[in-house]
């Protein structure tokens, strides 16, 4: 009743191809990123942000980026915790090293290390693809491991290997309490999700899909592989990069390598599989998920009255997952986001659907 | 000179098990297409089964020899395999027929994590030991030759005599059983093979069962030689490599390949390793593969299946 496009016409171009072309869906979004920055903030426990939100929105942003590869390219990867880790170690060490160099820069210099090594590990594509290039990115997953592990430069010779980041302020302002790393890595999220939705929408996003869906078609029409291949991998990896960064610098603050292994890269692919593959919301809808499914899992049984140990509370978790991860590739390929849009479709003709 | 030999029988010796998983892939993708993540979970489901039941088996039946409990157990674990291979092809893999080879890449791995969780919920999740009664002892061979001569595990010796049994039986079954070529005839065709009347669906259960029947023999052979544990998912995922280097479809590429990367793997650990710090281990036979696609994809031995881009 409330949620159509009746008599919203548009008399331009412009007001045409808008990214949200009903009111309803501009004034939503644009409600929920007031919440979140001016409401939220205040009113969530620090277990809440720290623990829930921080962790949901800094993975919907690298499923932001695997989506662009795996969802919009048609490419898949398994190694996106690799790009998360080089993300993380380069803005690390353009800190230790550069000390008086911005917060900002010292992350987006993440970004486009893990864009350089993304590219490089993309090229086998170029000549190969499917499941041949799911095990070349694993032997980037297992590659970047191994060097953040055993090679000391990275580390800065930090003798127990792992690292941990200075007091962090963003031009001036602190970005200490978990009100102000939740603000900080929100402006994050919200420019890039814009940013990647727009790609998406444009040529390049057209290029992606269309390699994707037949790439011999694609280059018969003109389309260069090479250009559109490498350039999925480049924006994938640098939001991966820059998501890595911000995993290190804003959830963990000192870490190993170990909390970037094989198990974060396919988190990250669950992510995308269980939110919708080719959907920027439907990467938020599986960072959630993934997100609370814990929580719920540890918290369930604790609510009734059984007592789990936590490894076979972790195994369960692992069985769900699987199970999941099955269960939504036969009954809904396209994830939660697919449910999403179902629901708007319902919504748009509800409650007389006549 | 001697232990140039010993570093190489060494590297022979793990290539053996990395082929014995290798196996398993292989034989998964040849019949039905689907490239298989969770062979390396089935290794630490059977090898988890093994361990465990040979220890309560003795026990529930009151047997006291460990032949027979061993043999048992063994019996045990194929019939649990099979029961797995079931249950994944009715409730997973026959709802994703004809669907694109990722999106039957990421339904394994979706299985995968299923079988390391059921594996440890059900069998626990420490290390334990299998003692199937494999000879422990090293054993001095080339003594006449050269001096010192060349230390080989007996153990390994058995574990490469087991795979060579596995692989002949393998082979005598798709050779010359009416099952075995009725799985060659899916493997060439599909829709061929189901026109002559050969049942999909209960192929591929076969060829599961087959699969995790290599499975439990990797397990058995890997857990005996260095405990069960969680880790042995991971170790057998580097059998992927030892396929893309053989070639998908080719079970002697498996071996061949399995045995490249064994030895390659050792020799660079101890010849380049100390230059770079060691531990090269872990990612050298994925980057031996990485640059092996680039000049030849379809591997060593594989068929030309793949479409260039």
């Amino acid at each position: 009743m409330y949620y159509r496009e009746n008599g919203q016409f548009k008399s331009s171009y412009r007001a045409d191809q808008q990214v949200f072309p009903i009111r309803q869906d501009r004034a939503f979004i644009l409600g929920l990123v007031a919440v979140a920055v001016f409401v939220v903030p205040f009113a969530a426990s620090n277990y809440f942000l720290q623990a829930i939100l921080i962790p949901f929105l800094i993975l919907s942003l690298a499923a932001i980026g695997l989506n662009i590869l795996v969802g919009y390219c048609g490419q898949i990867s398994i190694g996106s915790g690799a790009f998360m880790a080089v993300g993380a170690y380069a803005a690390w060490n353009f800190g230790a090293r550069i000390p008086e160099m911005p917060l900002l820069f010292q992350i987006l210099l993440g970004g486009v290390f893990a864009t350089l090594v993304g590219v490089a590990f993309g090229i086998p594509s170029l000549r190969i693809r499917g499941l041949y290039l799911a095990v070349t990115t694993l032997a980037a997953q297992f590659f970047v491991d191994w060097a953040f592990l055993r090679i000391p430069y990275f580390t800065n010779y930090s003798s127990s290997g792992n690292v941990s980041v200075p007091p962090l302020e963003f031009f001036g302002m602190p970005v200490q309490t978990p009100a102000q790393r939740y603000v900080f890595v929100l402006g994050f999220v919200v420019v890039f999700a814009m940013l990647a939705k727009n790609l998406v929408r444009g040529a390049i996003g057209r290029q992606w899909m269309a390699i994707r869906d037949m790439d011999v078609a694609a280059a018969v029409i003109g389309i260069r592989p090479v250009y559109a291949k490498l350039t999925a991998f480049a924006v994938s990896s640098f939001i991966i990069g820059v998501a890595g960064a911000l995993w290190a610098y804003i959830h963990l603050g000192s870490w190993e390598p170990l909390a970037f292994d094989l198990n974060r890269s396919l988190q990250l692919l669950f992510i995308v599989i269980i939110g919708g593959l080719g959907s920027i919301v439907g990467s938020f809808f599986g960072a959630a998920f993934m997100v609370l499914l814990p929580v719920l899992l540890t918290n369930i049984p604790h609510m009734l009255g059984l007592s789990l140990a936590v490894d076979t509370a972790s195994h369960i978790e692992h069985m769900v997952f699987g199970a999941l991860i099955v269960f939504f590739l036969i009954v809904e390929p396209h994830g939660l986001a697919r449910l999403w849009s179902i629901g708007k479709e319902k919504m748009r003709i509800w409650p007389f659907p006549h | 000179m001697g232990f140039f030999i010993e570093t190489v029988i060494g590297g022979l010796m793990s290539g053996m098990l990395y082929a014995l998983v290798a196996l398993g892939f292989v034989l998964i993708f040849k019949a039905s297409g689907v490239f298989n993540f969770a062979q390396g979970a089935m290794v630490l489901v059977a090898a988890l089964a093994m361990a465990r039941f040979s220890e309560w088996i003795p026990g529930w039946l009151g047997v006291d020899s460990k032949l027979l409990g061993n043999v048992l157990a063994f019996i045990v674990c194929a019939v649990f395999m099979w029961l797995i291979a079931v249950l994944i092809e009715r409730y997973a893999l026959r709802y994703l027929v004809n669907q694109e080879g990722t999106t039957l890449l990421m339904a394994t791995i979706g299985i995968s994590y299923f079988l390391d969780g059921i594996g440890q919920t059900l069998f626990g999740s420490s290390v334990y030991s299998i003692d199937v009664g494999m000879p422990k002892d090293p054993a001095f061979l080339f003594d006449s030759v050269f001096e010192g001569g060349v230390l080989v595990s007996l153990e390994d010796l058995t574990a490469a005599a087991v795979a060579a049994v596995l692989v002949a039986v393998l082979a005598f079954f798709f050779q010359y059983t009416s099952v075995g070529r009725a799985l060659r005839a899916v493997a060439d065709d599909h829709q061929a093979a189901q026109s002559i009347g050969i049942p999909l669906n209960r192929i591929w259960v076969v060829v599961w069962t087959v699969a995790g029947l290599v499975a439990l023999v990797a397990g058995i052979v890997w857990g005996s030689k260095y405990g069960v544990q969680f880790t042995l998912s991971t170790a057998a995922l580097r059998a992927l490599p030892v396929v893309i280097l053989g070639g998908l479809t080719s079970v002697p590429g498996a071996i061949i390949g399995g045995l490249i990367i064994g030895v390659g793997e050792k020799l660079s650990e101890v010849y380049l390793g100390p230059y770079v710090g060691g531990g090269i281990e872990i990612w050298f036979a994925y980057v031996l593969a990485l640059v092996f696609l680039l000049f030849r994809p379809q591997g060593l031995f594989g068929e030309k299946i793949i479409d260039r881009v």
